[in-house]
This record gives structure tokens, sequence and C-alpha cells, in this order.
């Protein structure tokens, strides 16, 4: 349970230390840190207007996906606490439960009969099926090196394995979870998220008919995606053994750096050409591919 | 100068009488109009028709580049519905001037691919025809799918509608439909009595251009009453001039790097743009220039006081905008966005026309300071900055030239401005201009060259007042552009020409 509250603890500050990075990164004072809850508050007191060509889909999709990234992070552990919900195979329910989120984002834009939205919707499912390869590798490349298929155990074992070479696994594996959650929650260099051109636009093109209520759901939806892939992240780079107060500081420090590693790489470059954007994943797959061959060939599955 | 096809004229030159101006018929006119802009060394500043006793009398003046002279030709038709050859079925560049004369005059053309209209103007020809009725470019196929976007945009930009037939992600087609924002400027500039009151239209026909239409008005002002400006006059509107193409350029370079997310490029030139018009602001406390250009005189004489601050934050702003472009067009991810991205040939320039900032990005060298000087342009040898390559790194670049370039030809201004006398003088508001004639004037604001053309009655009332904006040729060559771009492209490619909508709705 403690994954759980922490994750939404780290949720709350989370939008607002990428803010703030970005905004002292080109020498402006720029919003406090709760200035993105502050707005949540504020759509939370509105009420949702719906297009007539909508239907039950486009209603139901901000609930459907806040409930499958609440579910997600019952899977996740925190130090050598087990998850809330933990299975051999959980990580499948993991990546599916959050895909399904996704889908109904996707089919509930195609609802608004919008050919903005239709476009964005086609980008946004086109990048999350080039995505999914690089994620399933790079946990199947873990469940190698442990020899478990869940993520607590994997955690708990991940630093107990006595291989070598953990540390070079824990860094690609960082790596990789950093640009997967970029892509995943569009950021650059795939997504721009502050961009107000309907037709370069990807993610937030599928929002765009949301308003009030729902556009909160959403909101905080991805504020706890980054969280959630900052806590994958600090289990991958902190042994589960370590005294768990020194755990809560960690955590607390990792999601922090997370944020402003995002802030600084939104800050110095250029989004990429749209039709750049799939190769780009595709070496996130690569380079999760490399690594599970190798871990083949370590334990001797591969000669 | 005349010959017994045209008359010849300079810009800002003194107006000439509109009967010394020869007639032609159709067929010659046709001829001569097709062989000189089959020359590249010609070009089409405005055309145009206007109802003179019982004929329409059809006015086309055309830039000699190469001399320096404009032609003026014109040819007359009696109200009897035959329809004229069109002549954009030979020279593409002509599509928008016929496309205008048919929707105001109701002027038939045989040949003319495009007849749609360009505005909604109050008093058009015919009430029934308006854009809703003529039907967007269409493409049967299954696999191509049509977007709309606007005329109502998600961001602050102005009213115009674009729909794209894709492939895909990729651009096929796009058709640009602009109009929304008419205001009927030239008949309001037609029926303005007040001097001060149409200079004050004049700075707002395009609000990002208020100095290069101020100064065409108060050029074309002063050439029909035959007032020749002071030299240290003519010097503070070109330093106008310059310092609005500064701000400008500077602020589309914020914008561009804003459409691929290049955040330090943007704040960076912002923060430049807010140095360069708030100089324009402590000079005449507007910093979009109003106010600033008046004909006859100027309300806020340049001392020695703005001119040291001018020159104190050009100077910074050369410097640190130096940097930041340095910066913008060697970053990786940027020039990714940008090189071979909406390119448009040197040949597909020639064919629509295109002017300023267009033509030049494109190897051709139009610029007006340089080919038809005006105001104290005339003393000074401009050298236009070019580029070749005609993509939106090519833009982006000039701009970063001509800001260079600019900052040169003001301290160079303010130079000669010191050594001479100070003789701006007040605003001449009561100016009485010549009765039956016609006059021209040219100016280069940021985008292009800007054409005034007004021709008085026999009491110098003006009948007519015509105003081009660049914008109006180089729509065409953002259409052209973006095709077989990918459509996420578009918004970039917008930005880099950064045309005018409001300068083309009139």
């Amino acid at each position: 349970m403690a994954g759980f509250i922490l994750i939404v603890v780290a949720a709350f500050f989370f939008p607002g230390i990428i803010l703030r990075t970005k905004s002292l990164a080109s020498g402006r004072k720029g919003p406090g840190i709760f200035q993105p809850l502050k707005d949540i508050v504020v759509l939370f007191r509105k009420g949702s207007v719906f297009s007539n060509t909508t239907g039950i889909i486009f209603r139901i999709a901000p609930s459907v996906t806040l409930a499958t990234v609440s579910g997600a992070m019952l899977l996740l552990p925190f130090a050598e606490q087990k998850a809330v919900i933990s299975f051999e195979g959980d990580f499948i329910f993991f990546a599916y439960l959050l895909a399904l989120g996704k889908f109904f984002t996707i089919i509930a834009a195609l609802d608004t009969g919008s050919s903005f939205e239709g476009m964005g919707a086609s980008r946004e499912a086109l990048f999350s099926m080039l995505v999914e390869p690089a994620f399933f590798v790079l946990l199947a490349t873990f469940a190698m090196f442990t020899g478990y298929t869940s993520f607590s155990v994997i955690f708990n074992h991940f630093y107990v394995t006595g291989n070598d070479y953990v540390l070079i696994y824990s860094i690609i594996g960082a790596y990789l979870f950093v640009q997967i959650a970029m892509v995943e929650n569009s950021r650059l260099p795939v997504d721009d998220p502050k961009t107000h051109l309907e037709l370069t636009m990807i993610h937030e093109v599928m929002i765009l008919d949301y308003s009030g209520f729902d556009k909160a759901l959403i909101h905080i939806g991805t504020y706890l995606k980054f969280a959630i892939y900052g806590s994958l992240i600090y289990n991958l780079v902190v042994p589960a053994g370590w005294n768990i107060m020194l755990q809560i500081g960690l955590f607390v420090a990792v999601q922090g750096l997370f944020a402003v590693v995002i802030g600084f790489t939104e800050s110095f470059r250029a989004r990429n050409k749209m039709n750049k954007n799939p190769k780009f994943i595709l070496t996130l797959s690569a380079i999760a591919l490399i690594a599970f061959i190798v871990i083949l060939i370590l334990t001797d599955k591969l000669a | 100068m005349s010959s017994n096809l045209y008359t010849e004229v300079r810009n800002g030159s003194g107006p000439v009488g509109i009967r010394e101006i020869p007639v032609l018929d159709y067929g010659r006119f046709y001829e001569e109009v097709i062989s000189l802009l089959g020359n590249e060394r010609y070009h089409c500043l405005t055309y145009f028709c206007y109802p003179a006793g019982p004929v329409l009398k059809f006015i086309c003046c055309i830039a000699d580049d190469g001399s320096g002279t404009i032609r003026i030709l014109s040819h007359e038709k009696s109200d009897d519905g035959a329809p004229l050859r069109s002549l954009t079925e030979s020279c593409y560049a002509m599509h928008i001037f016929e496309r205008e004369i048919h929707e105001n005059h109701g002027v038939k053309y045989d040949g003319h691919p495009w007849l749609k209209p360009v505005r909604y103007p109050h008093d058009r020809a015919d009430r029934q025809n308006v854009m809703a009725n003529y039907p967007f470019y269409e493409m049967e196929s299954e696999e191509l799918h049509e977007v709309g976007v606007g005329p109502i945009h998600a961001g602050v930009i102005e009213p115009g509608h674009f729909r794209f037939i894709c492939n895909g992600e990729k651009v096929l087609h796009l058709e640009i439909q602009l109009g929304y924002q008419h205001r009927g400027i030239e008949k309001l500039f037609a029926d303005e009595v007040d001097g001060l009151r149409r200079a004050m239209l004049a700075e707002n026909i395009a609000g990002d251009t208020a100095v290069g239409h101020g100064l065409a008005y108060a050029q074309l002002a002063e050439s029909l009453a035959g007032y020749m400006p002071s030299g240290s006059l003519q010097a503070e509107r070109c330093i106008a001039l310059e310092l609005e193409r500064i701000a400008v350029h500077i602020g589309d370079t914020a914008a561009l790097c804003g459409d691929v997310a290049y955040q330090l490029g943007q704040v960076a030139s912002e923060a430049l743009r807010t140095v360069v018009i708030n100089t324009t602001q402590s000079w005449c406390g507007n910093r979009f220039g109003k106010g600033l250009i008046r004909p006859g005189g100027t309300n806020f004489p340049l001392d020695e006081e703005i001119a040291g601050e001018l020159l104190r934050n050009l100077e910074v702003v050369d410097r640190r905008f130096g940097t930041v472009t340095d910066c913008v067009y060697t970053l990786p991810s940027v020039l990714g966005r940008f090189e071979e991205i909406g390119t448009v040939t040197r040949a597909q320039a020639i064919a629509i026309g295109a002017v300023g900032m267009v033509a030049r990005t494109c190897g051709v060298p139009r610029d007006t300071r340089a080919t038809h000087p005006f105001q104290y342009y005339r003393q000074m040898a401009i050298t236009p900055a070019m580029q070749e390559n005609g993509d939106v790194l090519a833009r982006g670049m000039l701009r970063a030239l001509e800001v260079k370039e600019s900052v040169k030809i003001i301290r160079r201004l303010l130079d000669e401005w010191r050594a001479g006398e100070k003789t701006s003088g007040r605003p001449r508001y009561d100016l009485s201009f010549t009765p039956d004639s016609l006059a021209i004037s040219v100016t280069e604001g940021w985008r292009g060259e800007i054409c005034h053309v007004a021709v008085t009655d026999g009491d110098g009332r003006p009948v007519l007042w015509r105003i081009k904006d660049p914008s109006m040729h180089n729509w065409m060559a953002l259409a052209l552009a973006v095709r077989n771009q990918e459509i996420s492209d578009f918004p970039v490619c917008n930005k880099s020409f950064n045309l005018s909508y409001c300068g083309n709705d009139l």
C-alpha cells in the first residue's frame, strides 16, 4: 500500500516541478509548484460540456482511463513490501491495463467525429503500438535476469541475484523507462503538450473536446502515469532491502530528479518531425532487444 | 517618359494625368502584359478596374526591376457583358487580380481556371456570388480524406479556412479560403475626406505592418499633392520602417521556435522583440509605431535622446539576436524541422509573382528598397539579403540576415540624420490633390512590397484608392509549399511565411 500512497503523493508535485524547471531554464520565474493542482481544483468546480455528436463512449472514457491508471498503481511494489495486487505475469496485466485506458481515449476521440481528433487518434494508436515492444522486451529481460515474472518479486530479487551486470541493467532499464514514459505521456520529442496547433498535436488533440470535470480526470490520469513510471525507475535503481526511511527519501529524490530531467529535456531541444517518431520509438525497442539478447547469452539460454 | 503603349513613372514621383495614359484595345493590352510578365525582370504591382463614366477603365501597373520604373498600361471596356480573355491562362500571377475584378465588377473571363470570390464585399457585382457557392477542389478516392481547418482557430490567429486533401499524413492539395475580415478599406479610403483619419485607417490595414502601410499612404498623399518631404523626415521614416522589420522578424523567429517546441529559442527571441517594440514606444508612444507616420511631417520628430536610446538598444539586440540565431540554426533537432520543409522553388516563385521575403528566399532578388527606392533609400544602395533554398530554414535564416542588415541601415540613416538639417515639420492633413490624375506609391514592408494607388476626379477627390498587400501574391506560395509535405508540418510552414489575412481581406 505504501507504494500506492507514495505514487499519489509524487503525482501532486510532478507536473509543477516540470513546469518550474522549464520556466527557470528559460529565464522566467514561472508559476508555483502547485499551479497545476490549483487548475485541477478549478476544473472540478466546472461542469462538462458535451458535443451532440458524442455518445456514451465519450462520456465514460475519462473515468475508465483514470480507473485503469489507478488499477495499474496497485501492481507496483515499494521497497520490500509487496504490491497490493501481485501475481505471476502481473507486468503484462499492468501494460494492458494502461493500454485499455489509452484505447478508451482513442475511441472517445473517434466518437467526436472531428477530423482533427481522428488524426490524433491514429497517431496515438501507431506510437503506442510501436512503444509496446520496448516495454515488454525490457520487462522480459528483467524476468530473465531474476527468474521471476511479477513486479514485486522481480524488484525484490533484482540486486540479490549476485549478477555482476546488475548496474548496467538498472541503468539501461532506467533510461528506457524515462524514454517510454515520455512517449506514453505525450511529451517531447514525440509530442508537444504545450502546442496550440491542432494539426501537430497527438495526445492533446484527442482531448480537445473535454471540459471541466472530465478534463480534470484526464489531467490527474496523466500526472499519476508520470509518477507510475517514476516509481518503476525508482524500484529499478534502489535495492529493495535498504532502510525504509532512507527509501522514502530516495523515492522523493528519484521522482523529483525524473521531473527535472523531463523539464530540461523539453527546454533545450525541438520536437521531432512526425515521420521521425516511429524511428525514434523503434530505437527504444532495439535497445531493449539488445539487452534481452545479452541476458539470454549470460544465462546460457542462447549459446 | 511615355510610349504609345504605356506611361512610365518612378516610385513616389508626382502624379500622372489619367488622360495621359494611353488606352489600348484589349488584344494589344493582353499581348503587351503577357510579353512583359514573361520576363522575370517585370512583375505586376497591381491590376484593377473602376467605372469611369459609361466604361470600365482597367489599369495595370507593372514594375520593371531592371530600370526602376513602373509602367502603367490601360484598357477600357464597355458594360456589354462580353467576356475578356483571361491573362491567368498564360501568367498565373494575375489570377488574384482577375478574381477581384470579376467579383467586384462582374467582368467575365474566358479561360480563368479559378474565378472563386476573394472576399465578401458588400457591393460586389453579383449578390449571389459567394464563396459558399464555389466548391472546394475535390479528389475522388477511397484513400484520401479532407481536413478542414478554421476559420475559427484554437490559437490567437486571424480567421482563414484551410482545406487539405490528404493521403494519410501527406498533404496532396491545400486550398486557402480567406476574406472573412473584409472591412471595405478601399471604399473607406475613397469616401474619407479627412487626411488624419485616412492616415489612421492606413495604419490599421494590417496591424503588424502599421509603419509599412502608413508610409505607403503618406507617400501617396504627398505624391498626389506634389509635396516633397524633407531629408530628415525621409530618414526618420526609413528608420521606423526598419525598426518594424526588426521587431517582426524577431517575433517570427520566436514563433517558429515555438511551433517546433524549442522553448529556449522562443523565449530568448520574445524577450528581444520586446526591447525593439519598447524602443518604438518610447519614440512615438505606440509599440507598433502607430501615429508615427503622417503625411507632410511628423508628430514625433526624432531627437538626440531617442536616437541614443535607439543605438544602445539596437547594439544589444544585434549582438544577442545574433547569438540566438547562431544557436537556433545550428541545433540538430531544430534543423530537422526546418530543413527541406515547405520548399518553394524558384520557378514557382516567379510563376506566382512572389514578392518580398518569399521571393528573396527562393533566389529572386525582389526588394523595392533596392529596385524602386523610396524616401531616404534613394540616397542609399541597399543590397537585399538572399537565400536560395526556399524552405522553412531559408525563411528563418533570411529573417536573421535581414535583422542584421536593418541594424546596419538604421546606423547609417542615423549618421546621415545627425549630419543633416532637422526639418521634419508638422503633419499636413490638408494637402490638396492634383485633379484627374493617378499616383502610385510602393514601399517595402517587412513582408514585401506594399502598393497603394489612387485616382482622383476633376475636383481632386479620390475616386479610387487601391491597396495591395504582399500577402495577396504570396498566399499561393504557402499552398504550393505544403504539397507533398506532412500535414503536421503545415503550422511551421504557415508561420515561416507569416502572411497577412487582413492585408488580403482589406
